[in-house]
C-alpha cells in the first residue's frame, strides 16, 4: 500500500536509469541522510560515537571495497588488512614528511598507494583462482605486517614502533570532536558509497560481474581478464585503503601495525559474507553487525548472568563472546547465505504486496 | 659446510610437523571441498585436552604411571575429537551442502572461534606442559664427515619419525581399508560415489575424525616443543603456504610441501634475516608459494584445473 511504484511513469532515459528507481526509496535514502547528518549529531552522545558510530562508518567503507573485490569479481581475498595498513601509513608519510599537505590530499595519496599496491598482488589473481588465490592475498597480510615492524623508515623511527597524529585539520575546520570525526567520516563514506554504487552499474562494473560469473565465457565475449581483475583490484584496495587512513588517523589517532593484522582481514570478509555478497547495501549491514555485536554481547551477557544468579568473570565472558560470535556466524551462513541484504530484498517484495498479498 | 646442512637438517624436521598439520587441511578438502580454517583451532584444541587430561585423569583415577596416565589422555583427547568431528558434520556442514568456498570457509572459521572459546573455557587459558617422554638433549652425528659434527634435536627428530609414522598409517588406510577406498571415491566426485550407495555424511564424520587425529597428532608434538598455548591456533596459517604450494587435494603434495617449505624458511631466515632484517620466516614461505602458484597454479600435485564454458 505504501511501498509500491503505481502511477510512477518514467519518461525519460534518465528516469529509466537512476539508482532507486521507485519513489519512496529516494525518499527513504534522503531522509536516512538527512537523519545521519544532522538528527544523529542532536541525539547522540560522545560515548556512541567513539564506540560505534565512528568504527561503523570506517568499517563500511572498508567492507565497501572488499565487497568490490569479492561480491562484484569474485576474487576472494583475506589481505584486506594489509591494504588498509599500507593505506594508514602511506598516509601517515605523506602527512608527516610534506610540509603542509592537505589531510584530504595525504589520505587519497594514501589510497592511491594502497590501489598500487594492491595491482602488484592482485597479479597472482590472473593465474590462480578461488581458495588458492585467498591463501596468496595472505601473502600480502603477512608481508605489510613485517615491513610496517620492521622498516623504520615507514614509522618515521619512532622507536616505540607505533605512530600517532594530530592537530587534524582541513582549511580551517578542526576535526577534534567525536562529533567533527563523525560528520568527517560520514561525508567521505557518503561520496564512496555513491561512486561506488555507481561503479557497479557502470561498463567496468558489469565487466567484475561477468568476470565473477564465468571469467572463461567473459573472455571469449570480449572482456580483457587481466583489466577487469586488477582494476577491481585498485579499486578495491583504494576503498580499503582510505578507510585504513581513515581508521589510523581519525579513530585510533596512534597506531600499531596490529591494527591491521590478519584478524582485521577476516572481520571484513565476515562483514561482505553475512552483510550479501555483491550488493552495496550489504556491505552497510554486515559492518553494523560485527561493529555492533560484540558490544552488545559485552554489555549483555553480564546482565544475563545476573539474572541467573552467576557472576561471569572477565575471561569467562571474552570466551563466551567468541563462542557466541562463532555460532551467530555459522548460524547466519546456515539461515541466510546470500546475507542480510537478500533479507532487505525478500522484505521490500513482500512490502510491495503487503497488506494484499494474494 | 656442516652448519648449512644443520640448518637443511632443522627445515626438513620443522617441515615434517608444517605437513601434518596441512594433511589435516587436505584430508577435509579432498573429501568435502571445505576448506578447514579451523584446523588451527583444532589443534589447539587437541592439544588443551590432552594437556589437561593428562594431569586430570591420573587424578581421577589415581594412576601414579605416567606412560598409563598419557596413552589414557590421549585416548581421552582422541574421543572428544571424534565427538567435534560428530558435531561439526551435524550442525554445520550439513546445513551448508553445496554452497560457495568462501561461505564453507567463513562457516569453518565461525568453528574456530568456537573451538577456541570452548577450549580456553574448559581448559582454561595457562600455558600447559605436555610431557611424553620426548628426549630433550641434542646429539652430535657424523663427527667424522663434517668439522665440529652436526648437532641434531632428538626430540625433532623423534617428531619427524612419529610424523612419518602417522602419514605411512593413513596412506595404508586411504589405500588398503574399505572405508578408506570409500573415502577416494567421495573425493573423486561426491554425486558419483552417492549414486553407488556410499553415505556422504557417514564419510564427512569420519573425514573430520581422521582430521581430529591428525590434529591431535600435530597438537601433542608441537605442544611438548612449544607449549600448550594460544599462540598454538596460529600454526594453521604457517601451514597454508605449505597446502597451496604442494596442491589442495594432495597428500603427497602436503607431505613434500611441507619439507621445501620447512627448508625454505630455515635457509631463509640465517642467510638472508640477517640482510634484511629478522622475522622474515612468516611471510617468506607465502611469497615461495606464491612464486610457485605463478608457474604451477594448481601446486605441485594438484589436480590440473580443467575450465570448460
Amino acid at each position: 500500500m505504501l511501498y509500491r511504484e503505481n502511477g510512477q511513469f518514467k519518461t525519460s532515459y534518465a528516469d529509466d536509469q537512476q539508482i532507486f528507481p521507485i519513489a519512496q526509496d529516494r525518499w527513504l535514502i534522503i531522509g536516512l541522510l538527512v537523519f545521519a547528518f544532522i538528527g544523529v549529531p542532536l541525539l547522540v552522545d560522545e560515548y556512541l560515537f567513539r564506540a560505534i558510530l565512528i568504527p561503523f562508518l570506517i568499517l563500511s567503507l572498508a567492507a565497501l571495497g572488499v565487497n568490490i573485490l569479492v561480491g562484484f569479481c569474485g576474487q576472494i581475498t583475506l589481505g584486506a588488512g594489509a591494504f588498509m595498513a599500507v593505506g594508514a601509513y602511506a598516509a601517515y608519510n605523506f602527512h608527516i614528511r610534506v610540509d603542509g599537505m592537505p589531510l584530504l590530499v595525504s589520505f587519497l595519496l594514501g589510497g592511491l598507494t594502497s590501489a598500487l599496491v594492491g595491482i602488484f598482488f592482485g597479479i597472482p589473481s590472473l593465474r590462480v583462482r578461488g581458495l588458492y588465490l585467498a591463501v596468496a592475498t595472505l601473502a600480502a597480510q603477512f608481508f605489510t605486517d613485517w615491513v610496517f615492524l620492521r622498516v623504520p623508515w615507514f614509522t618515521d623511527n619512532a622507536s616505540s614502533g607505533s605512530v600517532s597524529v594530530s592537530n587534524l585539520h582541513i582549511l580551517s575546520w578542526e576535526i577534534a570532536s567525536p562529533l567533527d570525526k563523525y560528520l568527517f567520516c560520514l561525508a567521505l563514506l557518503t561520496v564512496f558509497a555513491l561512486a561506488a554504487k555507481n561503479m557497479t552499474r557502470c561498463a567496468v562494473g558489469r565487466q567484475w560481474m561477468a568476470i565473477r560469473d564465468m571469467d572463461v565465457a567473459a573472455e571469449v565475449i570480449g572482456i580483457r581478464p587481466m583489466f577487469a581483475k586488477l582494476s577491481a583490484f585498485a579499486v578495491s584496495s583504494f576503498y580499503v585503503g582510505i578507510a585504513g587512513a581513515l581508521w589510523g588517523f581519525i579513530h585510533l589517532a596512534s597506531w600499531e601495525p596490529a591494527a591491521f593484522s590478519v584478524d582485521r582481514s577476516f572481520q571484513l570478509l565476515f562483514m561482505v559474507i553475512i552483510g550479501g555478497l555483491g550488493s552495496v547495501m550489504g556491505s552497510f549491514f554486515g559492518a553494523a553487525f560485527i561493529v555492533i555485536l560484540p558490544i552488545a554481547l559485552n554489555q549483555f551477557l553480564p546482565a544475563l548472568g545476573g539474572l541467573f544468579g552467576m557472576t561471569i568473570s572477565t575471561a569467562g565472558i571474552s570466551h563466551a563472546e567468541l563462542i557466541i560470535f562463532g555460532a551467530l556466524i555459522i548460524f547466519f551462513l546456515i539461515k541466510e547465505p546470500h546475507g542480510i541484504a537478500r533479507l532487505w530484498s525478500t522484505g521490500k517484495e513482500k512490502l510491495r504486496l503487503w497488506p494484499f498479498p494474494h | 659446510m656442516g652448519f648449512f646442512v644443520e640448518t637443511l637438517i632443522g627445515g626438513l624436521m620443522a617441515g615434517m610437523l608444517y605437513s601434518l598439520v596441512a594433511l589435516g587441511f587436505v584430508l577435509i578438502f579432498k573429501a568435502s571441498g571445505v576448506f578447514n580454517f579451523a584446523q588451527g583451532a583444532m589443534v589447539l584444541f587437541a592439544a588443551l585436552a590432552m594437556a589437561r587430561f593428562a594431569v586430570w585423569i591420573p587424578g581421577w583415577l589415581g594412576i601414579d604411571n605416567a606412560l598409563l596416565g598419557n596413552i589414557l589422555a590421549f585416548l581421552a583427547a582422541g574421543g572428544l575429537m571424534f565427538a567435534v568431528a560428530w558435531v561439526i558434520e551435524r550442525l554445520v556442514l550439513r546445513h551448508l551442502v553445496n554452497q560457495e568456498g568462501a561461505t564453507l570457509l567463513m562457516a569453518t572459521l565461525g568453528i574456530a572461534y568456537i573451538l577456541e572459546g570452548l577450549g580456553t573455557s574448559i581448559f582454561g587459558s595457562d600455558i600447559y606442559k605436555i610431557d611424553i617422554g620426548m628426549p630433550k638433549d641434542p646429539v652430535m652425528i657424523l663427527e667424522g664427515t663434517f668439522e665440529g659434527g652436526l648437532l641434531i634435536n632428538k626430540e625433532d627428530f623423534v617428531a619427524a619419525l612419529i610424523a612419518a609414522v602417522l602419514v605411512g598409517l593413513l596412506t595404508l588406510f586411504f589405500q588398503k581399508t574399505s572405508t578408506g577406498r570409500a573415502l577416494r571415491a567421495v573425493a573423486d566426485d561426491h554425486q558419483a560415489a552417492q549414486s553407488i550407495g556410499i553415505p556422504l555424511n557417514r564419510i564427512w564424520v569420519i573425514v573430520w575424525c581422521v582430521a581430529g587425529v591428525v590434529a591431535l597428532v600435530a597438537g601433542v608434538i608441537w605442544g611438548s616443543k612449544l607449549g600448550v598455548q594460544f599462540s598454538l591456533a596460529t600454526v594453521a596459517l604457517r601451514a597454508l603456504p605449505v597446502v597451496i604450494l604442494g596442491g589442495l587435494t594432495s597428500v603427497p603434495g602436503a607431505i613434500l610441501g611441507g619439507l621445501i617449505i620447512g627448508v625454505g624458511e630455515k635457509l631463509s631466515e640465517v642467510y638472508l634475516g640477517p640482510h634484511i632484517g629478522g622475522g622474515i620466516e612468516i611471510w617468506f614461505s607465502y611469497q615461495l608459494a606464491l612464486v610457485f602458484l605463478l608457474f604451477r597454479p594448481q601446486g605441485l600435485f594438484g589436480e590440473k584445473i580443467i575450465d570448460r564454458v
